[in-house]
């Protein structure tokens, strides 16, 4: 009786526990499922021959997290760019190269200062998404660079108070203008001498201020470019 | 750091400076010299800011240093577009969304300080400042590559007040934009390369042996910060009192 009470009381908290286990399982291998699954997908959509589900990737936690954060969004940069060099638009005109050259220059930068500095923390690298990308057509790869360059800058504005050490702090301070630098000249190439370059549309009017964006707002947005799934779950948050 | 030292520091920088503090007299509080009761204000006013961005007297001051520099830009700004023949019209809405913008900043920390807002100074523009559009430009784009710098020299002294950094990080690549575009409207490049520049290496990665970039777009990647000391130093020559 006692034994059996004594049973019945285990198997009560395992019966508990169990469900709550297995579903914190089945919900990453479903989310991680359906990640990969939609990258798959979009993956198909422009290739002949679909990738394999890829590991997701997670980004960590800490400083460590928001700087692999800050390496992924330069991996998706610097990929695009390399791609914009490599396979000019028609009609690009020696200045526009000067300028994308610049810029493609300071994303690889970027990107491999971040990959040094993290060191063995580092992500791997990531496997882009250009699918939805006509880089023949000038107006789709400026569009796109404006809005990579547009999310970048509200990426470190926004992770900037996520950052502990002042050190990374001043390093993502050194990049942000960059980017916001980069922003300014793109959106000026598709509007120029106008007030797009820091237009109502990303800077807010009333108070002058541009965009700052966490990462859980930035990561759905860049994922739609890169194919490798990126899970940003064990970010910092506040 | 605070806006009292910052003025001590201007005096420092710009020896023949004199009677140039009368503004604090509006204040009935000090006049030039009182620095003793100067140095006790942040104190006493950071008490007294609103609870949004009342956060540490590190903060205050930083914000007193910012709103400084914003009045700085807003008042050549508007001056600039106030003046005839200066802006060709093919510039003006280059310029008006700048002018927009500062006031906007302006506005903004003043709210952020409340009553502990320092006062307008009264500024001063080198000759020719509004009278050469190649004189303006420059100017506008010192004003900008400097904002840029001493927003990002401030960034470390924030970092317990989020709410407050993240709001200067916001200003910050704004003024990115601005200095950006006006760099380019001049013919130059939209990013900064300062050939003064020698060390490549960033928080300990050399970047150079690294990515066997150029120098330029090395340099260009990072953008630097500046000192309060080596902003007053640029931004100081305007403060005429």
């Amino acid at each position: 009786m006692s034994k059996q009470q004594n049973e019945s009381g285990l198997s009560m908290l395992p019966g508990q526990l169990e469900p709550v286990m297995v579903g914190r399982r089945l919900f990453l291998r479903y989310a991680g499922a359906v990640t990969a699954g939609g990258a798959l997908l979009a993956a198909c959509k422009g290739e002949d021959n679909p990738d394999t589900i890829m590991a997701t990737v997670d980004l960590g936690t800490g400083d460590v997290g928001i700087l692999n954060y800050a390496y992924a969004l330069e991996q998706l940069e610097a990929a695009f760019y390399t791609q914009v060099i490599a396979t000019p638009f028609s009609g690009m005109t020696a200045a526009e190269t000067q300028l994308l050259t610049d810029i493609r220059d300071h994303e690889v930068i970027h990107r491999e200062f971040f990959k040094a500095a993290l060191g063995t923390n580092a992500i791997g690298s990531l496997t882009p998404n250009f699918a939805g990308i006509n880089f023949s057509d000038r107006s789709s790869v400026l569009n796109t660079a404006k809005a990579f360059e547009d999310l970048g800058v509200s990426a470190y504005n926004g992770a900037g108070n996520l950052i502990k050490d002042a050190n990374y702090l001043l390093i993502a301070g050194k990049i942000v203008s960059v980017e916001a630098r980069h922003a300014a000249a793109i959106r000026d190439l598709l509007s120029p001498k106008s007030g797009s370059f820091a237009g109502d549309d990303i800077v807010t009017p009333a108070d002058g201020l541009d965009a700052a964006s966490k990462p859980a707002a930035v990561l759905p947005t860049a994922q739609k470019f890169v194919k490798t799934p990126i899970s940003g779950a064990n970010l910092p948050t506040a | 750091m605070n806006l009292f030292n910052i003025i001590a520091d201007i005096e420092q920088i710009d020896a023949d400076a004199s009677e140039r503090y009368s503004f604090y007299s509006r204040r009935n509080l000090f006049k030039a010299g009182s620095r003793l009761a100067a140095a006790a204000l942040p104190t006493l006013v950071a008490g007294s800011l609103n609870e949004a961005f009342a956060q540490s007297s590190a903060a205050v001051d930083v914000l007193k240093y910012a709103l400084t520099l914003e009045y700085l830009e807003d008042e050549f700004y508007r001056i600039g577009l106030g003046t005839a023949n200066l802006i060709p019209a093919a510039d003006q809405a280059v310029f008006s969304q700048i002018s927009k913008h500062e006031a906007a900043h302006v506005a903004l920390l003043k709210g952020a300080l409340g009553a502990a807002a320092p006062a307008k100074p009264t500024f001063q523009f080198p000759t020719g400042t509004f009278t050469s559009y190649q004189t303006f430009m420059a100017t506008a784009r010192a004003l900008e590559d400097t904002g840029v710098a001493a927003y990002k020299g401030q960034a470390g002294a924030l970092i317990n007040d989020k709410a407050i950094l993240q709001t200067a990080l916001r200003i910050h690549s704004v003024e990115a934009r601005h200095a950006a575009q006006v760099r380019r409207m001049m013919g130059m490049k939209g990013w900064v390369s300062d050939t003064t520049q020698t060390s490549f290496t960033q928080a300990g990665v050399n970047l150079k042996t690294l990515t066997g970039k150029s120098d330029d777009a090395i340099r260009e990647a990072f953008d630097e910060p500046l000192t309060m000391a080596q902003v007053l130093a640029i931004a100081g020559p305007f403060i005429k009192a």
